[in-house]
């Protein structure tokens, strides 16, 4: 039985005999990402976006706050403004750069508290299974029983307007979805025979998690939170929208939006502003949390 | 102790390795609000003994109960009633704590993809086990390497691949590797060869046969392949619906069975001459549900030569010849069955 280092004999047509340095899970990740254009650019675009937004204070052209009625809805490219001026005569570019900050800070703020907790709550249902599955399930069902904006608004509302109250509406509203993604690929991981025969040979639950859980269901839980990001901005766009997220003059794309559209007549490409900001950004991150997911998937 | 060495051997050789008391596992079925619903009469009180050194073969249809069984006897899942006597020390007690038994038996499963973590490399498989037990991680992967050498694979080409850069033949063995590294003194194999193609089926059953010599194992060897049983059991045993049909000596059981099912299980398999060939199966329809099992002989209603005594009465495990027991009226003298001698036993 120790003749099979240069050619092994059940490998029944498969050449698995060659030398090649076997790679690590994360680095056949990386190099499949690496393969694909669409996920990419997307990272390479969200990323621009992260240096100004993040360095917005220092290469930012104008005050955000700071108007003149003399120069108010002025279109794009005019005299200095590259995108024009707001309603109040404030910079399109710098107001877009602030603003971006609160909107990429509500987007992703209750996307990881979310993870978070419905990440734990969710694994510890699959894992455990029997009455603390039906305890946190039954609770989450009845969360489902209300649209998702709806009750972002409702509990919004109830806490009053404000960028915590919104922050914290939100993170309520994405918990009960992450904990079903992670209960039931939690759930499928913990019936396979590797879950059993670890246990088989008397590793503790905590262990088991750990070794043989954890690394084989973050990788979807964090790909389905990915697509929240672009959810909760525009939930966020809303909520500043309808006056329960930051309040006027603190730029942030949604609020931006709606201070605008009395404009939209007089300078329709000025108005649609933020809003491609949110959409650009929004699908970005949907279209990376795809490539993530298929660079994911040991298959490919 | 951080050796991890094998453990010694308590009652001897006359001591049986395993015995296995009335286990019995019923599965309650989801139904209704109140749970009023049925159960699954997975396993329905079995008993048997594995002895040291010895392969026990249990051969039976699909859901007969036999990973039911295996799962049991690795407490993986909770019997409902019944005794598993590990080396003459009842598991699960102060001299016998669940923790210890699990480092003298391990277990191989069928699929040699699902047992292995994809995310673990082969070597971090096969540590895995040592490592819970205390062993240290620079300990741990050394012995993972000669563990992989022992089963014909080579450490430095495949202690840092991964599971799904190996063949099914090759995953089997790192399972096999992986269940040896507690130095387990028994192993039960859950149908270990089923997922493989034949000539790789022969390979990976006679490495188990040397293994077991080298290692000096006991195997419970769980498979449907009633030659796959022939070529590596020392005895046999016949699971039908949750119950033993019979068991035995695996050459009294293959020339002479007792048991109806026995037969017609042994009748089934293909025949080698083209003339002998069967045109019409031995036994016909599916087992009956185990949820609602036929009263009495569990496999009267496909038995061809079932009696009223067969509905009304549970037939015992009686014995019919040299270590060789059948749970049969037709064998039990007395039993009613017009085919049973007349006199009690």
């Amino acid at each position: 039985m120790s003749n099979v280092s240069t050619a092994t004999p059940d490998s029944a047509g498969a050449i698995v005999s060659d030398p090649v340095k076997s790679q690590g899970y994360w680095r056949g990740v990386g190099k499949r990402v690496m393969r694909d254009k669409v996920t990419l650019v997307c990272g390479a675009i969200l990323l621009v976006m992260l240096f100004l937004i993040l360095f917005a204070p220092w290469i930012a052209p104008y005050d955000p706050l700071q108007g003149s009625m003399a120069r108010r809805l002025k279109p794009v490219g005019w005299q200095g403004y590259l995108l024009g001026t707001d309603e109040l005569g404030r910079d399109m570019l710098t107001r877009l750069m602030y603003g971006g900050r609160f909107s990429w800070f509500v987007g992703i703020t209750p996307v990881v508290c979310a993870f978070t907790i419905g990440g734990t709550l969710g694994v510890l249902a699959g894992f455990v299974g029997g009455k603390i599955n039906m305890l946190i399930m039954r609770a989450t069902d009845v969360f489902y029983a209300f649209p998702s904006v709806l009750l972002a608004v409702a509990i919004s509302g109830a806490l009053g307007p404000g960028i915590f109250n919104a922050i914290l509406s939100m993170t309520l509203v994405f918990i009960p979805p992450l904990i079903r993604v992670s209960e039931s690929v939690t759930t499928s991981v913990r019936n396979l025979d590797y879950v059993e025969s670890a246990r088989a040979t008397g590793a503790n639950s905590f262990t088991i998690v750990r070794v043989h859980v954890l690394p084989n269901v973050l990788g979807p839980i964090f790909v389905y939170a990915t697509t929240l990001v672009g959810v909760s901005m525009i939930l966020a766009s809303g909520l500043s929208f309808l006056g329960l997220g930051v309040k006027p003059p603190t730029p942030e794309w949604g609020m931006m939006l709606n201070t605008l559209r009395t404009a939209i007549y007089s300078q329709p490409l000025l108005a649609t502003l933020p809003g491609i900001c949110i959409f650009v950004t929004s699908l970005c991150f949907n279209l990376l949390s795809d490539g993530l997911r298929n660079a994911m998937d040991v298959r490919n | 102790m951080l050796q991890l060495p094998t453990m010694p051997d308590r009652g001897g050789p006359a001591q049986p390795l395993l015995i296995v008391q009335n286990l019995v596992k019923h599965f309650p079925l989801k139904g209704g609000l109140f749970g009023q619903g049925g159960k699954v009469q997975a396993v329905d009180g079995i008993d048997f003994e594995i002895r040291k050194g010895e392969t026990l073969g249990i051969v039976g249809e699909s859901g007969c109960g036999k990973s039911t069984a295996s799962r049991l006897i690795m407490s993986l899942i909770e019997p409902t009633d019944g005794e598993i006597i590990f080396d003459g020390e009842k598991v699960g007690t102060a001299a016998l704590p669940l923790k210890e038994y699990r480092r003298q038996v391990q277990m191989v499963f069928q699929d040699s993809y699902a047992s292995l973590n994809p995310r673990l490399s082969i070597e971090e498989s096969i540590a895995f086990g040592p490592m819970v037990h205390g062993l240290g991680r620079s300990r741990a992967i050394p012995r993972a390497h000669d563990l992989l050498t022992a089963v014909g694979l080579a450490p430095a080409q495949f202690a840092h691949r991964y599971p799904h850069e190996l063949s099914g033949g090759q995953r089997q063995r790192v399972n096999i590797a992986r269940a040896l590294a507690l130095r387990p003194r028994m192993l039960i194999l859950d149908e270990p060869v089923s997922a493989l193609d034949k000539s790789v089926e022969a390979q990976v059953l006679n490495m188990l046969l040397d293994l077991k010599a080298q290692f000096e194992l006991t195997y419970l060897f769980i498979s449907h392949d009633l030659n796959v049983v022939q070529h590596v059991a020392d005895r046999v045993l016949v699971m039908y619906l949750g119950r033993v049909a019979e068991i035995g000596p695996v050459d009294s059981i293959f020339a002479a069975p007792q048991h109806p099912y026995t037969q017609a299980l042994l009748a089934s398999r293909p025949s080698m001459d083209p003339d002998r060939r069967r045109t019409e199966p031995p036994i016909t329809g599916d087992p009956p549900n185990p949820v609602n099992p036929p009263s009495g002989c569990r496999f009267r209603t496909r038995c061809s030569l079932a009696e009223d005594i067969c509905a009304s009465a549970t037939p015992p495990l009686g014995t019919t010849g040299p270590m060789h027991q059948a749970a049969c009226h037709i064998v039990a003298p007395g039993s009613g069955h017009s085919m049973a001698s007349r006199e009690a036993a």
